[in-house]
């Protein structure tokens, strides 16, 4: 008897294995995506046309200046305490007749906005401010928004804004209209106005 | 009889290699889905800010990158450590920005235009004025939709080093 034969390994399977693999990875991987804030800058204006004027009351006016302090509104104020001061001021409500605001859970301090849809952010920094104050300024500023819109969505539709969001993206095409008019309906009542003004220079 | 013994006792045979291509091509598909195309070598430090209120930035092709840091250690003697602005692969001006724009928008197709998102990709330890300026020679071209990029984080975060 000589040398005798190692028995072949089967190799059919082999695909399969491969194949599940290769599955394994594409639902595991996820491909980087960047991912900011989103900010339409306001168009240049025509030399000839008049700013709207916009009522004192309506206007929060959050500067940051070269060493990034916060002044909010002529009071200064901490990083932490923003939002909530933002939220106040959104959610005030304070309009009547025409601009009166029927959701709204604030003060109704006639002082403060009329209407979310009426109140505007305006955010000022100054040449020397650091970039990395300014994107957290921004970030508290929409967080304000993104939690009244939250809380504006879980009285309204019994789930939050954010929910209703995630929901969005997993519905198919075309099954999806309630939603995108739910959508709609917060973006209507708590509309994102926020202003950057054009960077001081002195 | 001893014919069927033949075949035996033949030294060990080789192990398939059917599967072999298989093996290969899920490779390559996973790294053709797994592998992101740097365009850009950066020479600038790039450590983006953190925010949490963020919005993806899929559709790569829409995207327009606007760089903005001081230069990287190789860089500083020639440049200096002044924050500057990289525009593809070389540093620009302010001025250069406005060209960069249109260039880029000339080499897009025409029913994307109107869709075309400028991302800044600006480190954290940069000044608003040069993002200012930026944002000023943006708007004269009409380029108003833009995007800080960040990275996922807490902004407390961005004030801890």
């Amino acid at each position: 008897m000589a040398k005798r034969d190692a028995p072949e390994v089967n190799a059919g399977s082999m695909a399969d294995i491969a194949f599940l693999l290769l599955i394994f990875f594409l639902v595991t991987t996820t491909i980087e995506v960047d991912s900011g804030i989103s900010r339409l800058l306001p168009p240049m204006q025509p030399p000839e046309e008049e700013p709207e004027i916009i009522k004192q009351k309506n206007i929060f006016q959050v500067i940051v200046n070269r060493t990034d302090q916060l002044l909010v509104e002529d009071q200064l104020m901490g990083l932490s305490d923003i939002k909530e001061a933002t939220k106040k001021f959104i959610d005030n409500g304070g309009g009547v007749g025409e601009d009166a605001c029927s959701y709204c859970q604030g003060m109704r301090d006639p002082s403060s906005s009329d209407n979310p849809s009426k109140a505007v952010v305006s955010l000022q920094n100054d040449r020397e401010t650091s970039y990395k104050m300014y994107i957290s300024v921004q970030n508290e500023l929409v967080a304000a928004y993104t939690e009244l819109r939250n809380e504006y969505a879980e009285r309204t539709y019994g789930k939050s804004y954010e929910e209703i969001l995630t929901e969005f993206d997993k519905v198919y095409l075309g099954k999806n209209d309630k939603l995108k008019e739910q959508i709609e309906d917060i973006k209507k009542k708590y509309p994102q106005i926020i202003s950057e003004a054009t960077t001081k220079n002195n | 009889m001893s014919r069927f013994k033949k075949g035996k006792g033949k030294g060990t045979p080789g192990i398939s290699t059917a599967s072999l291509p298989d093996i290969v091509f899920m490779l390559l598909f996973f790294f053709m889905v797994a592998t992101v195309m740097r365009q850009n070598t950066l020479m600038i430090e790039n450590k983006l800010p953190m925010a949490n209120q963020v919005e993806k930035l899929d559709k790569k092709d829409l995207i327009i990158y606007i760089y903005a840091g001081k230069p990287s250690s190789q860089y500083k003697s020639t440049y200096g450590s002044e924050a500057r602005i990289q525009l593809n692969d070389k540093f620009a001006d302010v001025s250069d920005v406005k060209a960069f724009i249109l260039a880029e928008r000339a080499s897009k197709r025409e029913e994307l235009i109107p869709f075309l998102t400028t991302a800044l990709k600006v480190d954290s330890e940069t000044n608003m004025g040069l993002v200012g300026d930026i944002k000023q020679q943006l708007r004269e071209v009409d380029a108003l939709k833009i995007n800080y990029t960040t990275r996922k984080g807490d902004v407390q975060g961005n004030f801890n080093n």
